[in-house]
């Protein structure tokens, strides 16, 4: 577990122009630079955003990341509730979900 | 010359960038408050607006993070998120950095501000911005509370921040405008989003109108967490704004959208 490492990866890719075309060109090496697990580096290979959420990455740095990834905003939400059902509770990092999985709150 | 103008007012990401999912009666009621806000902000003449943001890991992370910021760039950037889904196009924002220099000197006589020359702005002031100042005219000086990253800075230091902003701003001749930004109760970009405590948001804007200053210390993080979510933290810049201005509101709109994830808030308050 590197969730320091792995959020900061995200926080280096949403705020980098330089950093974003590194990533699409070649994620693996892009990847390679931070000191990850190899379940947290699949991760964001697959742009697996329900397990990136269980791994404890804050919504805020995720939002932006599924973004670059093409989601689309309901299904960056329910890709978060798959993660839970998939993958179980969220593992660590600040805030975990509060609402069951098959509640409706997004106003969508 | 002194603090002119001081309003709050929300910043989610969603009022513009899903601007199209919302129940229109609801997103107009609020873009019309903002648009009162605007005029408003016009018509105190500032020669700079300081906005007080809780931003989310633009510009301050984990490595290395301010409990308070200022800047003192020449100008600024943003949105930092793709323009094309916030839907806000890239823009270049005046800064004021010698007036930020003094603003700063003042504030730090009390709070241990760090000063940044490079900001980019996300969704926490760009958002406001866009609909503040839609012709890009303003010099802004923006301001963070980092309400993101625990530890957090207590609230009663959220209102000394406010108080060192108001007496910094009445020691310059300029004329200072003061925007604080954030949602109240909120579970932002979580599988939660959309989950909003309206009577929580109602009774926190009670005592944010009446300036009850014991009633807005009176929260511990743990409860505003269980009742207001990780996002309820951002009351912080709203507690520095009523510091700031020291009289009472007067609420211009609270419309809780859940597709924009937070109760839709836009006041002003009275400065004494």
């Amino acid at each position: 577990m590197s969730l320091y490492q792995l959020s900061k990866l995200l926080y280096v890719l949403n705020r980098d122009d330089g950093a974003k075309a590194q990533f699409q060109q070649d994620p693996g090496s892009f990847a390679d630079g931070f000191d990850l697990t190899g379940e947290e580096r699949q991760a964001i290979l697959d742009h697996d955003i329900g397990l990136l959420y269980v791994l404890g990455v804050n919504g805020q740095i995720l939002m932006h990341f599924a973004a670059l990834c093409g989601i689309a905003w309901a299904d960056y939400l329910q890709m978060m509730r798959d993660g839970v059902e998939k993958y179980g509770p969220v593992r660590a990092g600040l805030y975990a979900m509060t609402t069951a999985l098959d509640e409706k709150v997004a106003g969508l | 010359m002194s603090l002119v103008f001081t309003g709050i007012c929300s910043h989610a990401p969603g009022i513009t960038a899903r601007a199209d999912l919302a129940p229109p009666e609801q997103r107009d009621a609020f873009y019309a408050a903002m648009d009162g806000l605007r005029r408003d902000l016009a018509a105190s003449k500032p020669d700079a607006v300081i906005i007080v943001a809780a931003e989310h890991f633009a510009n301050f992370f984990m490595n290395n993070m301010p409990a308070y910021a200022i800047g003192m760039g020449a100008n600024y950037s943003g949105p930092i998120e793709d323009p094309d889904w916030l839907k806000i196009p890239l823009r270049k924002q005046a800064g004021a950095p010698d007036l930020g220099k003094r603003l700063v000197s003042e504030m730090l006589h009390t709070v241990d501000v760090a000063y940044c020359e490079e900001w980019q702005f996300d969704h926490g002031i760009i958002v406001p911005l866009h609909l503040l100042d839609p012709d890009n005219e303003m010099t802004v000086i923006p301001a963070n509370i980092n309400c993101q990253g625990p530890p957090l800075t207590p609230l009663h230091r959220a209102w000394a921040f406010g108080e060192a902003i108001r007496r910094a701003a009445d020691a310059v001749p300029e004329r200072i405008a003061l925007i604080a930004t954030g949602g109240i109760s909120h579970w932002p970009a979580t599988p939660d989003s959309g989950r909003i405590n309206e009577a929580w948001d109602r009774d926190f804007l009670d005592r944010w109108l009446a300036n009850d200053k014991d009633r807005l210390l009176a929260y511990t993080d743990a409860e505003t967490y269980r009742d207001a979510g990780q996002g309820g933290f951002e009351i912080r810049t709203f507690i520095a704004a009523a510091a700031a201005a020291g009289g009472k509101g007067t609420l211009h709109c609270c419309e809780p959208i859940p597709v924009f994830a937070v109760s839709c808030t836009a006041a002003t308050m009275e400065i004494v």
